[in-house]
């Protein structure tokens, strides 16, 4: 197990270029899902108002003489 | 082509895809993982060093293959006016982006200790790092515009003038005298690597392809949610 790591003696070089692309690819995916979310978080309560606004200033209308 | 460009067609598509898509990429770096640091031997020269290939090249794969299909991409939005080509290729770019850095980065890694050397400005090194340039020029550009339409023109028309550098980058170690090694898997007489070496290659490089539909498709929902976003602040901005 100690060989694995120590990578015959090359071990920061294999190690960082793993750990490297743990963090890049982890890291966008991470960050791509959280736009996600937080988008279709606001799209959700923007539907939810803009009904309701509609039928507000529909409202409006018809109760005008 | 144009069946997909109704963007509820593409979402419902998409999220079809997704979860295969997803469980595959999981699979593939699983085994591509295990092949490569523990079943695939060491090099007779390079030691352990090798094994930094099965990042580096697939990196180098997905950073020139995503930068390709965002310049088709390009062409589609700027002759047919595809509504999805625009999305696409704004959605790609930080991940293309993220895998040239990859690449460029193992690249130092595996050059200090087998070339004696971080860096060299030759054609590939080179090529690769204004690889790395178009694409945060491209998406600076984009979003450097109040109108979003003509960001995306301007991306689209800079994508188009930067696909000239992938036939460079892929023609570069043999047109020019380089330290990098000629191609050893995509030549026109077959892989000259060994299978031990070249499965787990193989394998991985399709990890990266199938992390990069996977979160390309995330990327592409979250801007097609923010246009919709926009759509909405209009007609309320309007409305009200």
């Amino acid at each position: 197990m100690a060989d694995f790591f120590h990578m015959g003696g090359y071990a920061i070089y294999v190690w960082s270029s793993y750990g490297l692309a743990l963090l890049i690819l982890v890291g966008l995916l991470a960050a791509s899902l959280g736009t996600l979310r937080r988008k279709e978080r606001m799209l959700r309560s923007l539907e939810q108002t803009l009904p309701r606004r509609r039928r507000a200033v529909a409202g409006d209308g018809e109760g005008k003489p | 082509m144009h069946r997909f460009a109704n963007p509820a067609r593409f979402l419902r598509l998409a999220a079809l895809v997704l979860p295969w898509v997803s469980v595959l990429s999981a699979l593939l770096f699983a085994a591509g993982l295990y092949l490569a640091l523990f079943v695939s031997p060491e090099d007779y020269q390079q030691g352990d060093t090798v094994r930094i290939m099965y990042i580096h090249v697939p990196a180098a794969w997905m950073a020139m293959f995503a930068y390709s299909s965002m310049a088709v991409a390009a062409a589609c939005a700027l002759v047919w006016r595809h509504p999805l080509a625009e999305v696409y290729s704004k959605a790609a770019a930080p991940l293309g982006a993220g895998f040239t850095l990859l690449c460029l980065v193992t690249g130092s890694l595996w050059g200090e200790p087998m070339w004696g050397t971080w860096w060299v400005w030759d054609a590939r090194l080179t090529s690769v790092l204004i690889l790395f340039f178009l694409y945060l020029g491209y998406m600076a550009l984009v979003d450097a515009f109040d109108d979003p339409q003509r960001g995306h023109r301007a991306g689209s028309i800079l994508l188009l003038v930067g696909a000239i550098n992938v036939p460079i980058i892929k023609f570069s170690v043999d047109w020019w005298n380089t330290l990098h090694q000629p191609a050893s898997v995509l030549r026109m007489d077959g892989p000259s690597i060994h299978g031990d070496m070249l499965w787990p290659l193989l394998i991985l490089a399709l990890a990266f392809k199938t992390y990069f539909a996977a979160t390309v498709i995330l990327r592409m929902r979250a801007e097609l949610a923010e246009r919709k976003i926009q759509t909405l602040r209009l007609t309320q901005a309007g409305g009200v």
